[in-house]
């Protein structure tokens, strides 16, 4: 029976969020290494609410980024492992359509559920209610994008030994924009001032890796799996 | 000549400068040859193990 | 017309013309070099505002031009190797990278003692240096992943992958300071029309800057023959080659 590029999509998509959710723990893992995290910083670096709301943004978007590198070693592994991956490459279906599937249900369980955990976040760091908004937004369009960009890396290293440290030594330098303009403008939040013109470079950066990243995230495993 | 040597009062900043950039070009002459070397070694022994077989 | 380029997807052809070329690479090189430094640190004048200091300029500027040129040269070498499937491309991406990140440290290293004098400062997070930095660990990211595979072939491909997808950092570290309000000066050469500089200060920098491409070419050829015979190690070409 003929599949269409779409029922392919939301097949692979409805597979990879049932899986998902089969393993809860493995869902909240990520989401309690974020919490815990932004405990750390405040514990090592200062309680006085006045200095927390400074280095909030940072905080944040760091340990936004750590618990979103967490769970990318996982996006290829376990299909890899089973030889379900090479299944998918030989299906027929584009594999960028699978890639793009696995990764946006990535997505959805990590990084959306940051945003959703991010107000908690944000009151322990002192940031003020009327900024929430603007550092949902840009966590949305950071951890979308850093998804892309573990995705690529993913990609890269899946089957490798020292996978995941590699991983991470890939990821993070890519993402090092994003931390600038993300951080920025939730700062600009705090703070009052527009974030309009970071979140314009973030919304500008998110489209850009959402774009390539599927050719480059495919080209990577196809490397991998041939 | 000792004015030269001081470079106006930054003579710590402009000799390390120089100095490291000297060293990057020797590490770089030296490591490639060690590397060309290593290679033909390799190759070398490679051959011999053919030739053994 | 295009013969030269076919050739060298070669292997024992680059060999030979990188064996013939490193001495002629080397000569000129330390001709460049040799005048770039004398003049640069003797003759040209000291500057209005920053005095003998400006001299570091002449060992930064061609460091920092040298690491992106390097970068570009392996995403470009490595695009080749993807895409055409090529190799020689993969030879030259591979030798390419620690040149290039030797480089980029050089011209960090350089850029924090001159920013010390100048800015008060040893460093700061700036667009152009925190994107320099970025290339550093880019090009150590690429020359991590290479190795990490059990083929040697798919290694390469990954890297080159690596590397494409971080070329996207050159054009931001050259462009930094003309979208950003930076730290760092802007272009001072590289402008249409008259240079921002006196000629008994530009002739020693674009002096030094063609030796240190020209001494680039040289460890390029050098290295990218130990390459060739880390991938060819079986063919029967390389008997006759090393044997000499």
């Amino acid at each position: 029976m003929k599949v269409g590029v779409w029922e392919a999509f939301l097949l692979v998509l409805r597979r990879e969020l049932a899986l998902s959710f089969r393993r809860p723990d493995q869902l909240l893992q990520p989401l309690v290494f974020f919490l815990i995290v932004t405990t750390l910083f405040p514990l090592g670096l200062s309680v006085q609410l006045s200095l927390l709301r400074d280095m909030a943004p940072g905080v944040l978007w760091v340990a936004a980024l750590l618990s979103s590198l967490l769970s990318l070693d996982a996006l290829f592994k376990s299909d890899a492992d089973d030889g379900t991956l090479e299944q998918l490459a030989l299906s027929g279906q584009g594999l960028n359509v699978i890639v793009m599937a696995k990764t946006l249900a990535h997505w959805l369980v990590s990084g959306a559920a940051l945003v959703l955990v991010s107000p908690v976040v944000g009151t322990a760091l002192a940031i003020p209610e009327a900024a929430f908004g603007t550092m949902m937004l840009s966590l949305s369009l950071g951890t979308l994008t850093l998804s892309w960009l573990g995705a690529i890396g993913a990609g890269l290293t899946v089957g490798l030994k020292r996978g995941n440290v590699l991983l991470s030594l890939i990821v993070l330098p890519l993402a090092m924009p994003l931390l600038i303009f993300g951080a920025g403008a939730t700062d600009r939040a705090i703070s009052g001032t527009s974030a309009a013109g970071a979140l314009y470079l973030l919304a500008a950066l998110c489209v850009l890796t959402c774009t390539l990243a599927p050719f480059a995230a495919t080209a990577a495993l196809r490397i991998t799996l041939e | 000549m000792r004015a030269f040597w001081s470079m106006g009062g930054y003579a710590r900043y402009v000799w390390p400068c120089f100095g490291f950039a000297g060293a990057v070009l020797v590490w770089n002459l030296w490591s490639a040859r060690g590397y060309l070397a290593a290679a033909r070694i390799r190759a070398v022994r490679a051959m011999a193990m053919d030739e053994n077989v | 017309m295009w013969t030269w380029f076919y050739k060298l997807a070669s292997p024992p052809y680059v060999f030979g013309v990188a064996a013939a070329l490193t001495p002629w690479f080397f000569a000129l090189a330390a001709l460049a070099i040799g005048y770039g430094t004398v003049a640069g640190l003797v003759f040209a004048p000291p500057d209005y505002q920053q005095g003998d200091a400006f001299r570091i300029i002449y060992v930064h500027a061609p460091a920092a031009w040298l690491s992106l040129f390097a970068y570009t040269t392996m995403a470009v070498a490595g695009s080749i190797g993807l895409i055409w499937r090529i190799k020689m491309g993969h030879a030259v991406a591979a030798a390419t990278a620690p040149i290039g990140a030797s480089f980029t440290l050089l011209a960090l290293v350089t850029g924090s003692l001159w920013g010390r004098p100048m800015w008060g400062t040893y460093w700061a997070w700036d667009p152009r240096l925190t994107s320099e930095l970025i290339l550093l660990f880019l090009y150590i990211g690429v020359m991590s992943l290479r190795p990490a595979f059990e083929d040697p072939a798919r290694g390469d491909r990954a890297a080159a992958l690596l590397s494409i997808v971080g070329v996207v950092n050159v054009p931001i570290i050259h462009y930094s300071v003309l979208w950003w309000n930076s730290l760092h000066q802007g272009a001072t050469v590289a402008k249409i029309g008259k240079p921002a500089m006196p000629g008994s200060m530009l002739w020693p920098l674009l002096s030094m800057l063609l030796g240190f491409m020209l001494f680039y070419g040289a460890v390029l050829c050098i290295r990218v023959r130990g390459e060739v015979l880390n991938r060819e190690r079986q063919a029967t070409w390389v008997r006759e080659a090393v044997k000499s």
